[in-house]
């Protein structure tokens, strides 16, 4: 039983953690897909917490903070758009400046209109997402194992939990069986023979940055407004490089990406917890070194010594018209 | 119709261009002012009092732009290569290392020999983080920008187990090493000019600064002026047409990063060595990011490079002047300002092409 109880706590939490980082990795695989870079989805989440955060706490309602999320980050997405595709720039030149741009705004607009040190005013529980207590909580959680596992894991969670576990299987659909999904992925290999077929490559790429837009903001308004309880300087805290990283560990495939994702997660729930315990043989866990190993397996992955990460093919280019 | 096929003289493309797209970044900023509250203008008038309108404030100025000059050179090296290095970052706290070591432990030499040691020990601590993704670009194409930002993060795990575990002062709570020994310090601009007799304001300005000058001339001499440098360029305009002519790409962008980091490697000599005088958790804190910029809007050259390094540290400096007489505006504001130079300089670099090109009349190439 004792082991039990230290494990249905670390599943809690590597499904909380994992959510952010799930939107977030979904995000750049709409955009990356399509053949746009986007190392700007750490500053478009942090634009989002920003954005949800704020008017949450002016208006009340936390679905009027989501949806502000979204809108705000989606515009930061058409910028990344406006720069990749219509002015043909560079698109990590471009991820880099929202990164930077947006690390300094959030902080000087929240210093100037909430004047509490950058963040936002703390949130009152009505104004975030808050846990779903799930139906016959009281009776299943008396069975052992399964009951804590019911109401700790499935359940106890906050209501943006279900649909982002929905949106991989729906990411994985639409990517793989829709003729959108087609396209974008089509686009993002050989622009040009969509091109020659009559489709538009600057549509198709202006949805796809669109979508990771949104999905991004979605995932800022989860940090600030049921993670948390307001906005905190640069409270994204590098899970949109997370992100990145679990997206190529996952070779731009959903469920891969998904578990890129949740492992991250784990390991993150897990250093947690770890920190200042005592291994016999090895001594205290050194909890920076389970902190960098994402990061570590990312570049192995890349170096292509175990297994190889291809990106797609048209990645990074902006597709110009042969005339 | 794309930007790029249009002729322009080259006082457009060199220097009009830029500065009409600083322009649209400075802009863009005063709208943000315009949100907090306050005047663009008055704003404006406060960072320039603030950064050029005293001795002490022109002694910070000149100090923020020695890290921006550091790794505004870093950055535009490996741009010269064709690669982009967001590495810096890492690469200047790693270097921090190397700096660190040679002062803690080797401060029974006298300071005219741990200076060599120190810049040594930082630019190889430097170089040979940045060779790690520079070497897995040329040999195995693991593309270097998700290379190096997850070096980045390595980076920051790495030193903050070093400072909190091995190299902390013991004995106290924050993580960081015990001060240099007094010979294991550079000097400060002040005591410096002030021993020759001139007086100037007391500053964090120090050796560093004319170290950062010296590398300035280096990298223009060695990309512009000898036969390596051309075929780094080679590299970085056409990779096919080096291996025509038979320059190794992979041996070029090695040694590019390894150039990059040891002039990265530069912030920990102002920062650790100078400022500071011992290694503390993130003190490159974000110089490496603002290396991007300053590198687009000098154009990778080392004298546009000093330019902007100035122009960033000017920002810094005002900006941190302005929190005093604008309380609603903070030195965030410049951060912000940094991604719209990198946004309007960078991303945005060609936008404005065609709308010039028609003001100054000139046809499409070969009309």
């Amino acid at each position: 039983m004792h082991a039990l109880d230290q494990i249905i706590p670390i599943m809690a939490a590597t499904i909380r953690v994992a959510v952010p980082l799930v939107l977030a990795g979904i995000a750049g695989l709409f955009s990356e897909r399509s053949g746009v870079v986007d190392v700007g989805l750490e500053g478009k989440m942090l634009a989002g917490a920003f954005a949800a955060a704020a008017i949450a706490s002016i208006t009340g309602s936390v679905w009027l903070g989501l949806l502000a999320a979204i809108a705000t980050s989606a515009v930061l997405g058409v910028l990344h758009g406006f720069v990749c595709i219509t002015q043909k720039g560079d698109q990590v030149v471009s991820g880099v400046a929202v990164n930077i741009l947006i690390s300094g705004l959030t902080m000087t607009l929240g210093l100037a209109w909430f004047a509490q040190g950058g963040q936002t005013p703390p949130l009152p529980p009505s104004a975030r997402f808050s846990e779903v207590v799930l139906p016959l909580s009281g009776l299943i959680g008396q069975v052992p194992v399964l009951g804590p596992f019911y109401t700790q894991v499935l359940g106890g969670q906050n209501i943006l939990v279900y649909p982002t576990f929905a949106l991989v299987p729906l990411a994985w659909w639409v990517l793989g069986s829709t003729r959108f999904g087609l396209r974008i992925r089509a686009v993002g290999e050989s622009p040009a023979a969509v091109d020659t077929a009559g489709v538009s490559v600057v549509r198709l790429r202006y949805a796809a940055v669109l979508i990771a837009g949104a999905l991004c903001g979605i995932a800022g308004a989860y940090i600030s407004t049921a993670q948390g309880a307001g906005f905190v300087r640069d409270m994204t805290g590098g899970r949109g490089f997370l992100a990145l990283a679990a997206l190529v560990l996952g070779k731009w495939r959903p469920w891969s990406t998904l578990a890129g994702c949740v492992l991250f997660a784990a390991l993150d729930a897990l250093a947690i917890r770890l920190q200042g315990v005592i291994v016999p043989g090895l001594g205290a866990v050194p909890v920076e070194f389970v902190q960098m190993l994402p990061y570590v397996m990312t570049i192995v992955l890349l170096a292509g010594f175990v297994g190889r990460a291809i990106p797609p093919r048209a990645s990074g280019q902006p597709y110009v018209k042969d005339r | 119709m794309s930007g790029t096929a249009l002729r322009l003289p080259w006082w457009a493309d060199y220097i009009l261009l830029p500065l009409l797209n600083l322009l649209l970044a400075l802009l863009a900023t005063g709208v943000v002012v315009v949100l907090t509250g306050e005047n663009p203008l008055d704003a404006v008038t406060t960072m320039v009092n603030g950064a050029f309108g005293s001795g002490e404030g022109i002694g910070y100025t000149l100090y923020y732009a020695t890290d921006m000059i550091f790794t505004g050179l870093a950055v535009a090296v490996a741009f010269h290569c064709g690669l982009f290095n967001i590495g810096a970052e890492g690469q200047a706290y790693v270097a921090g290392l190397g700096v660190a070591l040679v002062c803690l432990y080797l401060d029974f030499l006298p300071f005219w020999m741990i200076l060599p040691l120190a810049i040594a020990g930082g630019a190889l601590f430097g170089a040979g983080y940045a060779a790690i993704p520079g070497w897995l670009q040329a040999k195995r194409g693991s593309h270097i920008v998700i290379t190096t930002i997850m070096a980045n993060f390595i980076a920051y795990s790495l030193m903050e187990f070093l400072l909190v575990n091995v190299l902390i002062k013991p004995g106290q709570m924050s993580p960081e090493t015990r001060f240099f020994a007094p010979n294991a310090v550079l000097p400060k601009m002040d005591a410096m000019l002030g021993a020759i007799g001139i007086a100037v304001a007391q500053t964090p300005l120090n050796l560093s600064f004319v170290v950062a000058l010296a590398c300035i001339v280096l990298v223009w001499l060695l990309i512009w002026h000898t036969r390596w440098g051309y075929s780094l360029r080679v590299v970085g305009a056409s990779p096919r047409a080096a291996v025509y002519a038979g320059i190794a790409p992979s041996g070029r962008i090695v040694q590019s990063m390894l150039l990059s980091g040891a002039l990265a490697g530069g912030v920990a000599l102002n920062e650790v060595m100078g400022a500071q005088g011992k290694l503390l958790i993130n003190f490159p804190s974000g110089y490496g990011f603002t290396g991007i910029a300053v590198a687009l809007m000098g154009r990778n050259h080392p004298l546009g490079v000093l330019i902007a390094a100035i122009l960033f540290g000017a920002l810094y400096q005002g900006g941190a002047e302005l929190t005093f007489d604008m309380p609603a505006i903070s030195p965030y504001l410049v951060v912000a300002l940094q991604g719209l130079v990198i946004l309007f300089t960078g991303g945005l670099a060609t936008m404005l092409r065609p709308a010039l090109a028609r003001v100054l009349r000139v046809g499409p190439r070969g009309a």
